[in-house]
């Protein structure tokens, strides 16, 4: 396998430029020839679709909600990163680059990572031109705040809609193309194949979602920007509709799969209310400035009015373990934290599944402080939101917090210009595993997502393009016929089943055993634990799954289907990896791997690389290759937050 | 708790449609309503029948993509509230719910509770950007902009394009939807270039899809799960007013 970077030459601060210089270009008016085919339309399917169309070129882009503006970018809330340095504070580009390598737990891509930091400064130009309400102080400036991770402030924010107004400029460019008819968007499609001619991407098969029709496009390279897999947990902060089919079934052909057990774990959702939960809802981390995390020191009284429990019954265990960051420690330390309170059978809320998961958020400090009034400034939304989803009212009683899946770092692996191990096959955003290494910063996946879209695949598919020739390519060619074959093949085998339980009970088996065993903390015996449980569930699914309805309508059922089917494989490699991966790093906590005071403990002589997973047919174990990271410009640190 | 439920159910475009009842039981009361949705359709799945078709993604009142008129309201009877986001809590034990699809002659039902936005995509199209070709920008702080005009932007911009302010007016206008969008960029010094082109192409457009007129019933202010406000709908008024002045002007 290829597994060239392709990282130019010259100090790092020269490597983008030297490469946008030596990049082969493609003429204006040749452009016009080209026909580029971008899958997903959050940020970065949304930039990119928009920006090649500006230069020139045919796009057509697809989505599987009914509007491009619905993407799962929409619901983040924080922020993103910039290196403006508009604070006068400290922060610079290298700034940028050295935070997110070390937040990465230095198993990122120096490169990569610097060259994110260094269009950073332009999105934020881009997007203020396109109309995004950014905040702004009472002069007229741009306002920021800090976030997670970071000493300096550098996050620009709209609300508490960062994601939403930022997906609304990408999309308002989009929908501008799409009046020029230089982008035609396909809604409510899901990819369900990728087409290669000559070992090049060159296509995609979708079901149309209303009639079912199995459609195919061609096109002169594919981009897949079809966001995160943490839905491979069941319970996430993702929509619905998130799966990894796309990128999976680009990987069963031939695309490789990069890290796939670096999954984010958010420390501040609303805790599961029961078995009926159906998604968990995210609350801004900012809230750690004020809220004081614990839980009852006795098990006794977990089930006790957390008013009626003295402050000596109390354990604020993050400020008992981390005296100087106490409640704000990083997110998977805090994460950890809950879980093992909540284990220790500390835990506190309904009782789901045998046990109370959730810690309290406590306020009451903040308001006797402050007062209400300022704690309702600061938070009021929040608390809102809080009590719409609980009805619990969390300026009289604590809030109750749990740990949730996020965000995955893992993804098709691609190398300096985006492309993956097919030729032709870009992938962008949350898809690909390229710039947060082993966790990723808050306020950062914004930032790359547009990053990808709006400043690097401009530059890196028309070298692409350029030679190799545009193609116009048709549709009748045996290769499409044979990928529709296979996709109509698979819908039929999914009905036929005709068993007694629902895609959505697999699921929920799959996420249980996912989030139980490969979670936020993970052994070698959960680990191998879950390699025998997998397979199981895969084989009742194929023996017992029941989809009603047919094949020629909207199909809820149907969908859902394919998307478990797929999880069900995926969750192998992600087990494997975390297998594989004999140390603890970033949000990959292994507990054989830990420091006496329970902190991830890094293997740089042994796991310095990134685990890069090949499929090897059906059945058969996939290959795995390694890409050293290696570490020019940042030594590794042990990252200590007492 | 237990609920009875009325849902209009229409297998397509060309389907008639008609409300079919169900019963559900054992539902928390903290279940959110589209689980309460999923607990049906589990139920239906498990009798071989099928599920009802309903339109929901991020399930935290953003994406705008969940639509249900609950009991003859856009989205159920909780104040600034997307179905998504409302929760059991807010019925009683025993009660009959009826649930219905968005209805508006340009929002096309195309499944049970699933309809087409189409022509809200279309009234984008026609003037809902900012011509700022990628890498053209200028720096983000070379213009200034006060903060009570930026906040006001933010109040437009915050509307999250599901369609209640249509479903629920008596003409089913799409007023409130298009005065949200005109004005998040009319306001803004960069959306000035464009303004009059803007306002005239995205209300004519709005026209020609086949919405109703607005006799201000004032109907979507109510129904919008993000707060929009009828103010804006007179500022875009007031702003063709002006552009089409100028466009006669000009001859
Ligand atoms: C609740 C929440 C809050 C967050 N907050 C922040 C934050 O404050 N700051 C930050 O930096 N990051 C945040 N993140 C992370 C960030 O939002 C995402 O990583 C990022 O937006 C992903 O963008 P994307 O373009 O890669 O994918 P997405 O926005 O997920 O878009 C995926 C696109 O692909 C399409 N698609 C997927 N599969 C298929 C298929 N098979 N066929 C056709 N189309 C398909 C979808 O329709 C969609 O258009 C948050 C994430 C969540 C969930
Ligand atoms: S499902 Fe996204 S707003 Fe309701």
């Amino acid at each position: 396998m290829n597994l060239d970077s392709k990282i130019p030459e010259g100090p790092i601060s020269e490597k983008w430029s030297n490469y946008k210089f030596h990049a082969k270009l493609v003429n204006p008016s040749n452009r016009r020839k080209y026909h580029v085919i971008v899958v997903g339309s959050g940020l970065a399917g949304a930039s990119a679709a928009a920006s090649l169309a500006e230069q020139g070129y045919n796009v057509s882009c697809f989505c599987y909600q009914d509007s491009p503006r619905r993407a799962h970018s929409i619901a983040a809330q924080g922020g993103i990163n910039a290196a403006k340095n508009y604070q006068n504070d400290g922060d610079s580009v290298y700034r940028l680059f050295y935070d997110t390598v070390k937040g990465g737990d230095f198993r990122s891509r120096e490169a990569n990572v610097y060259r994110l930091a260094e269009v950073s400064a332009n999105i934020i130009d881009q997007c203020v031109a396109q109309g995004v309400p950014f905040a702004r102080e009472y002069g007229g400036l741009l306002a920021n705040r800090s976030f997670g991770g970071a000493q300096v402030s550098r996050t620009f924010y709209a609300r508490g809609q960062t994601g939403q107004q930022l997906l609304l400029g990408a999309y308002s460019a989009l929908e501008r193309q799409i009046a020029l008819g230089k982008v035609k968007m396909y809604t409510r499609r899901e990819m369900l194949d990728l087409v290669k001619i000559d070992g090049h991407a060159k296509g995609i098969v979708v079901r149309n979602l209303v009639d079912g029709e199995i459609e195919k496009y061609s096109g002169d390279a594919v981009l897949l920007c079809t966001g995160g897999y943490g839905n491979v947990f069941y319970l996430s902060t993702n929509a619905q509709g998130c799966s990894v089919t796309a990128a999976w079934r680009c990987y069963k052909r031939g695309a490789a799969f990069a890290n796939p057990c670096f999954t984010q774990i958010h420390p501040t959702c609303i805790p599961q209310h029961g078995d009926q939960q159906s998604k968990l809802t995210l609350m801004s981390e900012s809230l750690r400035n004020d809220g004081r995390i614990w839980v009852p020191k006795k098990a006794e009284d977990a089930s006790k009015n957390p008013n009626d429990i003295p402050e000596d019954a109390r354990d604020y265990y993050l400020e008992r373990k981390y005296p100087s960051f106490g409640n704000l420690a990083p997110r998977d330390i805090s994460s950890r934290a809950a879980k093992e309170a909540c284990d220790d059978g500390r835990g506190v809320g309904p009782v789901v599944g045998g046990s109370r998961r959730g810690v309290y958020l406590d306020f009451a400090d903040a308001i006797k402080r402050d007062g209400k009034k300022a704690v309702e400034e600061r938070y009021g939304n929040l608390f809102e939101m809080y009590e719409r989803i609980t009805g619990e009212n969390a300026y009289e009683v604590p809030m109750r917090i749990y740990p949730a899946s996020h965000y995955t770092m893992g993804g098709l692996w691609v190398d300096y210009e985006l492309q993956s191990t097919v030729p032709g096959l870009f992938v962008l955003g949350e898809a690909n595993f390229s710039d947060h290494g082993a966790n990723r910063l808050g306020a950062s996946a914004l930032m790359q997502g547009l990053a990808d879209g709006y400043f690097v695949i401009p530059y890196t598919l028309p070298n692409y393009l350029a030679q190799n020739g545009a193609k116009n390519i048709k549709t009748d060619r045996p290769e499409f016929e044979e990928c529709v074959k296979e996709v109509k093949a698979q819908i039929k085998k999914l009905l036929d089943v005709k068993g007694t339980k629902s895609p959505r009970h697999f699921h929920m088996e799959l996420g249980k055993v996912m989030w139980e065993n490969c979670g936020m903390a993970r052994s070698k015996e959960s680990l191998e634990k879950a390699l025998k449980l997998i397979p199981q569930i895969r084989e009742d699914f194929w023996k017992n799954v029941r989809v009603v309805g047919d094949e020629h309508s909207i199909n809820n059922e149907l969908e859902r289907a394919g998307r478990v089917a797929d999880f069900l494989e995926f969750a192998e490699i992600m087990v494997l990896d975390a297998l594989n991966r004999d140390e603890s790093c970033g949000a990959h906590f292994r507990i054989e791997h830990q420091t006496d005071d329970g902190e991830a403990k890094r293997n740089d002589a042994e796991y310095s690389y990134a685990s890069i997973w090949e499929y090897a047919g059906p059945g058969k174990a996939p290959n795995l290759y390694k890409e050293p990271i290696t570490h020019d410009e940042v030594k590794p640190v042990v990252r200590s937050y007492k | 708790m237990k609920v009875h439920l009325k849902i209009w159910t229409q297998k397509n475009a060309a389907d008639k449609g008609r409300f079919t009842t169900h019963t559900v039981e054992n539902v928390s009361e903290d279940s959110s309503f589209l689980e309460m949705f999923d607990i049906l359709n589990e139920q239906l799945v498990e009798q071989g029948k099928e599920p009802i078709a309903f339109d929901h993604d991020c399930r935290e009142g953003i994406c705008g993509m969940c639509s249900m008129v609950i009991n003859g309201t856009p989205h159920g009877p909780e104040k600034e509230t997307t179905v998504c986001q409302l929760h059991m809590r807010k019925f009683k034990d025993g009660d009959t719910i009826v649930v219905e699809p968005w209805r508006a002659k340009a929002f096309p039902v195309k499944r049970d509770l699933i309809v087409s936005r189409e022509a809200f995509e279309r009234i984008q199209q026609a003037g809902g950007y900012i011509t700022a070709r990628t890498g053209s920008a200028q720096d983000a702080n070379a213009t200034l902009i006060p903060r009570d005009t930026l906040e006001k932007a933010m109040d437009a911009a915050a509307c999250i394009g599901c369609g209640a302010c249509v479903a629920a007016c008596p003409n089913a206008s799409a007023m409130l939807f298009t005065a949200a969008k005109v004005s998040h960029l009319n306001l803004l010094p960069q959306g000035q270039p464009e303004k009059d082109k803007r306002t005239i192409a995205m209300v004519e457009t709005m026209d020609a899809l086949g919405f109703g007129n607005c006799t201000n019933y004032g109907e979507c202010q109510a129904a919008c799960p993000k707060g929009i406000t009828l103010d804006f709908i007179a500022k875009m008024n007031r702003d063709y007013a002006v552009a089409k002045s100028k466009q006669i002007a000009k001859g």
